[in-house]
């Protein structure tokens, strides 16, 4: 059984998930951001689905660890539409949805050719190392993704606090996990620290989510390269 | 190797988003007038200084807490660590930092002032549900 911090972080790991959801229908935001809101609803029910294994198996069990990792792994494929949507705000003027709906395709495509390549060659270890090397690699792409992103909004001129806010704690999110995966990759000596980790972690999206929608109006403004400029 | 390089990019990627996502925060709150209370609780009374960010979290841990802000909040008190960090070592090396480092720490404290304010109008609506009741 997990122990009572454990509970209480995946407690308020969903709870903050479920509030993105209120939040956004509640000021009525959800069809702006549609898929992120239903990328936390899915968040919710892989929460739900992970409890019911840790209750089940227990901590420690091999099928807990398969269905954490794999889990996150589609999450995070969910998450790159997510993007992908963002991609065609910011890009709405150069009406590039057909090209951002492409470029979506070609990436999932290529990630999905990418970790059958990697299955392949690991079959024998699937549980250990390769689901850590793929989950590293696909946050690693998706930091790099919105790392052009916020380059596409300071190049754009985006004003909208609210999209820069989501994407800012997007990338916030994406290199945290990416981080930790290259570390628990480097040292896996450190894997009873890692989930526990990645754990805390995850409660930052939801919570940067929640607190965007709650409080930043759909009108507000915010000039993006005085964010990222040092002024004198 | 490969994995060595994602660490090094991704802290270095994840320290610019940081860094740009808190001052997205204060950005916001830069907008919103403190009210005279406020003010005067605080002693903010044109430019907040980096000096009273301490003692307005102070007060703020003093005010019943709020979910919804405590994840900016921590973000913004790590924020106001990491320019304490810059200020007492690159600042040394590069002055013109140190007026770039104190005008932040100055932004900070006034995003912890507006937290101050938003938990005392919480606290009062809290309270007078209560007399309701």
């Amino acid at each position: 059984m997990p122990g009572t911090l454990q509970l209480l972080v995946w407690l308020l790991c969903t709870l903050f998930e479920i509030a993105v959801i209120v939040c956004a229908l509640k000021k009525g935001v959800f069809r702006r951001y549609a898929l992120l809101s239903i990328y936390m609803g899915a968040s919710v029910v892989v929460s739900l689905a992970r409890f019911r294994v840790l209750t089940g198996y227990g901590y420690t069990s091999s099928q807990y660890v398969y269905v954490y990792y794999y889990s996150d792994a589609l999450l995070t494929i969910f998450l790159y539409f997510a993007l992908a949507n963002l991609y065609a705000q910011v890009l709405s003027e150069l009406k590039a949805e057909r090209h951002v709906r492409f470029a979506t395709l070609f990436l999932l495509a290529a990630t999905a050719l990418f970790s059958y390549g990697v299955v392949h060659e690991a079959s024998t270890r699937l549980i250990s190392r390769f689901v850590v090397e793929l989950s590293q690699n696909l946050y690693f792409v998706g930091l790099v993704v919105t790392y052009i992103l916020w380059g596409a909004i300071l190049k754009m001129r985006e004003t909208r606090t609210q999209l820069i806010q989501v994407v800012l704690s997007l990338g916030v999110y994406f290199s945290l996990f990416a981080a930790d995966y290259a570390l628990r990759n480097l040292y896996p000596s450190m894997r009873s620290i890692s989930i526990p980790l990645q754990q805390v972690i995850g409660c930052f999206l939801p919570l940067a989510w929640a607190y965007t929608f709650w409080y930043i109006p759909e009108d507000a403004r915010t000039v993006p390269a005085r964010l990222a400029t040092v002024s004198r | 190797m490969m994995a060595a390089f994602i660490f090094v990019v991704s802290v270095v990627i994840f320290l610019q988003f940081f860094v740009f996502y808190c001052r997205s925060l204060i950005a916001v709150s830069a907008k919103q007038p403190l009210s005279p209370e406020v003010q005067e609780v605080t002693g903010i009374q044109r430019a907040a200084s980096g000096d009273d960010f301490k003692r307005v979290m102070q007060l703020l841990h003093l005010c019943p807490e709020r979910p919804e802000d405590r994840k900016g909040i921590q973000a913004v008190g790590a924020y106001f660590q990491l320019l304490n960090l810059v200020a007492s070592t690159v600042a040394r090396w590069i002055p013109s930092t140190k007026s770039w480092t104190d005008s932040e720490r100055g932004h900070c404290t006034y995003f912890a002032a507006i937290a101050l304010e938003r938990r005392i109008s919480f606290s009062r609506e809290m309270l007078a549900q209560q007399m309701d009741s």
